[in-house]
């Protein structure tokens, strides 16, 4: 598989020395105890905080990109997701809708209003929000982290999925070790701020 | 007509109402007694000393003087701006950025009136140049003090929401959106309440003394007209300006929302 996301010697404060590549349609996941700095590296690798070391995505690097280029292409979903809008379908122009039926809506959702979502709804439909903007990678914080089992699965498959289908990459983190040798090919943790590989 | 003569038995009595209003306040516990007689106090000995130093100036017409007199009413307005916010851009940035919105637009706004509409000889006469920049600079202050704070604040407790939208691939001032455009509107709001209550509601301050003092009404009005103008201009533009620099330091070359510029303010 070829190299898709490169991160060399990146420092975001809480994990120094970090290296690792994400190959096209590779799912990596991403463990550590709470406050070990998971969140911190996302950020760090969509550009949202500052830090040092290089970033390179399909060979070229993170400065060759507009920061909005770049978030397009390399784009985080937060464990919570945020809404500026009263009315869901603000926020889906871009969402097809055999997406949002995958994930375990139908097209009515885009006419709900914000404020009734459920924290397990919001979680989904902003998956469906960012693969909108068709990632290269997507850097997902715990996206199952509110959902009963059977949205978990739904998730799992329709990630799966555009894996398969887009090649998109993806890196997940997740604190279920299970879920972690379910969805990813390779798995790190940070341990005492620096990021070891788990498995294989 | 002469002009009534007000003996500081007069301003005594309108004094000793301000003190009643504090003390009630004080009483419903609405901690705003303290800061409505400490601003009290600070207006009367303000104007107390304007007053000889408007005298002083008025008597040696110097561009100098003007200019000096004009730079310490910059300082000083671009000083309370900053101090009206709960929270301001580290170090030197929120005083830099207002001083500068303010001296760009209402020094610009002012000179240009002068030479262009009142046309007095010489240009600076201090007797023209001093109250218009002063009402200019004082309305263009709360413009940029109020959209700076309701700008700075909006960014701070919708950090989360701006980021998520950064995440999506929006521009910075587009993930800034409905906060930026809040933060313009509080700022203009005042002025477009003024003009709009204008001689319905309110008599506006200048004319009042320019009548009081016995100017003829028309005269009066033509001249609130031109400063009511020249005023949403000069605080338009100068509001504007501070809003845009602020919210552009809010983020960094790479557009991250940077909230670790921020400093919170202590309570006065």
């Amino acid at each position: 598989m070829s190299a898709c996301l490169v991160v060399e010697n990146l420092d975001c404060g809480s994990v120094r020395e970090v290296n690792f590549t994400l190959a096209v349609g590779e799912c990596v996941s991403l463990a550590g105890a709470s406050g070990s700095g998971k969140t911190r590296l996302l950020r760090a690798i969509a550009d949202l905080d500052v830090h040092s070391g290089t970033v390179r995505l399909g060979g070229k690097d993170r400065q060759c990109f507009t920061p909005a280029q770049w978030r397009r292409r390399v784009t985080m979903v937060p464990a919570e997701s945020h809404w500026w809008a009263d009315t869901v379908g603000v926020h889906l122009n871009g969402s097809p809708d055999v997406d949002l039926e995958a994930l375990g809506f139908g097209p009515e959702v885009r006419g709900w209003a914000v404020r009734r979502l459920s924290s397990g709804e919001r979680q989904r439909l902003g998956l469906a929000r960012a693969a909108a903007l068709e990632p290269v990678v997507m850097l997902l914080d715990e996206p199952t982290a509110n959902l009963d089992a059977e949205a978990i699965e739904r998730v799992e498959h329709w990630l799966a999925e555009r894996r398969q289908r887009d090649g998109t990459a993806i890196l997940w983190v997740t604190h279920n070790a299970a879920q972690a040798v379910r969805v990813a090919q390779r798995g790190y943790r940070i341990t005492a701020s620096t990021l070891q590989q788990a498995f294989p | 007509m002469t002009l009534a003569q007000l003996s500081w038995l007069d301003l005594s009595v309108a004094a000793a109402l301000v003190v009643l209003l504090a003390v009630l306040a004080a009483r419903a516990r609405l901690e705003v007694s303290r800061p409505l007689l400490i601003s009290a106090a600070r207006m009367v000995i303000q104007l107390a000393l304007v007053g000889f130093v408007l005298e002083a100036l008025f008597a040696h017409v110097a561009l100098y003087w003007v200019s000096l007199m004009a730079m310490v009413m910059l300082i000083l307005a671009g000083w309370e701006v900053v101090a009206r916010q709960r929270r301001r851009l580290a170090g030197w940035w929120s005083f830099g950025i207002s001083t500068g919105a303010m001296f760009i637009s209402s020094f610009s706004v002012t000179v240009f009136a002068l030479i262009a509409l009142v046309q007095a000889t010489p240009w600076y006469e201090p007797r023209y140049a001093i109250p218009l920049l002063g009402m200019l600079l004082g309305n263009t202050m709360n413009g940029v003090a109020l959209s700076q704070d309701r700008l700075i604040e909006g960014a701070w407790q919708q950090r989360d929401v701006i980021e998520a939208r950064l995440m999506l691939g929006q521009g910075w001032q587009e993930a800034m959106g409905s906060v930026s455009r809040e933060s313009m509107r509080s700022g203009m709001i005042p002025l477009i309440n003024g003009m709009a209550a204008a001689g319905v509601v309110s008599l506006p301050g200048m004319m009042t003394g320019q009548i009081l003092a016995g100017s003829p009404p028309a005269e009066a009005v033509k001249y609130q007209i031109l400063i009511f103008l020249l005023i949403t201009v000069g605080s338009g533009f100068g509001t504007l300006l501070a809003n845009r620099l602020v919210a552009r330091r809010l983020f960094d070359e790479r557009e991250r929302l940077r909230v670790d510029r921020l400093v919170e303010m202590q309570s006065r």
